[in-house]
């Protein structure tokens, strides 16, 4: 997962919007945004994403039903939780994941 | 048996944009260092110097708890919620950013640098109502003892987060000893050293040392100078 594609849900526009820029700027990192469950499957079954990143008010519930579905759609998929909204803490969360 | 690490002040990381010098004691945006990402729920500890008349612009934040104490000079204050204040030393301020705040800091001095910490918890909650809160600490309540400037509970002294987390500021003179019981089972202790040099559990530590203590219940601290501390405990293993 050197080239990560990235799908970002988050329910905060503009907090998702600036996690998207962010991502961009990374040479090699792709990312998607989606606002639902609906958007967020929708996304999956279409585009090789290979981590998922759950941002602000994605609810609890909402979040297991992604865990438990996208997996069928993309096997290698991982999942992290996103905290902070900006750049301080998004890099190393994925560079995290990235390494396993 | 107590576990403890030791951050020395010059391990940390730096990113300096002319603007803004920032020592980071964890990763933090460009600076990643995956041995150094976390002490439990504390995730950030950034020693910040702004120049004069600069400043964080407006740009958001979610799910953290995020406490700026002042250490030097003055920061002006805006967010989305309406907030506009400006905070200087003595006292402390705290965002939870759940669902999602925008805000900025600018030093509100033109001709002086600004000191602060900027330190970053993770929430026991996610997705709260955000929320903003400023309070002055009477500073004469932390000479030669431990001050209580955080808690988990909106009743109790100082300030408030979604986290079981409780921070105590003190400054001692030297020769001066105590104690630190903790709040918690299960929790653990950062020290980090504002002024001079202490020992804790013996271990020497000078001025921006830390100290992570855990699996323990309570600490000693020794001033070897005139000394100024802060104590950050958090869980060690926080709930989300």
């Amino acid at each position: 997962m050197n080239n990560p594609e990235i799908l970002v849900i988050c329910k905060h526009p503009g907090i998702l919007a600036t996690i998207l820029r962010l991502i961009h700027k990374k040479d090699g990192w792709k990312a998607f945004g989606a606002g639902s469950v609906k958007e967020a499957e929708s996304l999956c079954s279409a585009i090789p994403v290979n981590l998922v990143l759950f941002g602000a008010g994605v609810e609890e519930k909402e979040e297991q039903q992604l865990r438990a579905s996208l997996p069928s759609l993309r096997p290698e998929i991982s999942f992290i939780r996103h905290y902070g909204g900006g750049s301080g803490l998004l890099y190393g969360e994925v560079l995290q994941a990235l390494a396993g | 048996m107590a576990q403890t690490i030791l951050h020395k002040a010059s391990t940390r990381g730096l990113s300096d944009f002319g603007w803004l010098k920032s020592y980071q004691s964890f990763s933090f945006g460009e600076h990643y260092n995956p041995e150094r990402i976390k002490f439990g729920a504390l995730r950030v500890l950034n020693d910040d110097t702004v120049s004069g008349g600069k400043g964080f612009g407006e740009h958001p934040h979610d799910n953290m708890e995020i406490i700026s104490i002042p250490l030097e000079g003055e920061l002006e204050h805006r967010d989305s919620m309406n907030n506009s204040a400006v905070i200087s030393p003595g006292e402390i301020q705290v965002m939870s950013a759940g669902t999602g705040i925008y805000h900025s800091e600018y030093n509100k001095n033109a001709d002086l640098p600004a000191k602060f910490l900027q330190i970053w918890l993770f929430p026991n909650k996610r997705n709260v109502a955000p929320r903003y809160d400023q309070i002055k600490i009477n500073t004469e309540d932390s000479h030669n003892k431990l001050q209580q400037i955080l808690s988990p509970n909106p009743n109790d002294e100082g300030v408030w987060i979604y986290q079981d987390a409780w921070f105590h500021k003190g400054r001692f003179d030297k020769g001066v000893s105590t104690h630190y019981t903790f709040k918690k089972q299960g929790n653990g202790v950062y020290v980090f050293v504002l002024e001079g040099d202490v020992e804790v559990n013996g271990q020497t530590l000078n001025r921006r040392d830390a100290l992570g203590v855990w699996d323990t219940d309570s600490l000693s601290i020794k001033a070897l100078t005139d000394t100024e501390v802060l104590l950050i405990e958090v869980p060690m293993k926080p709930a989300i």
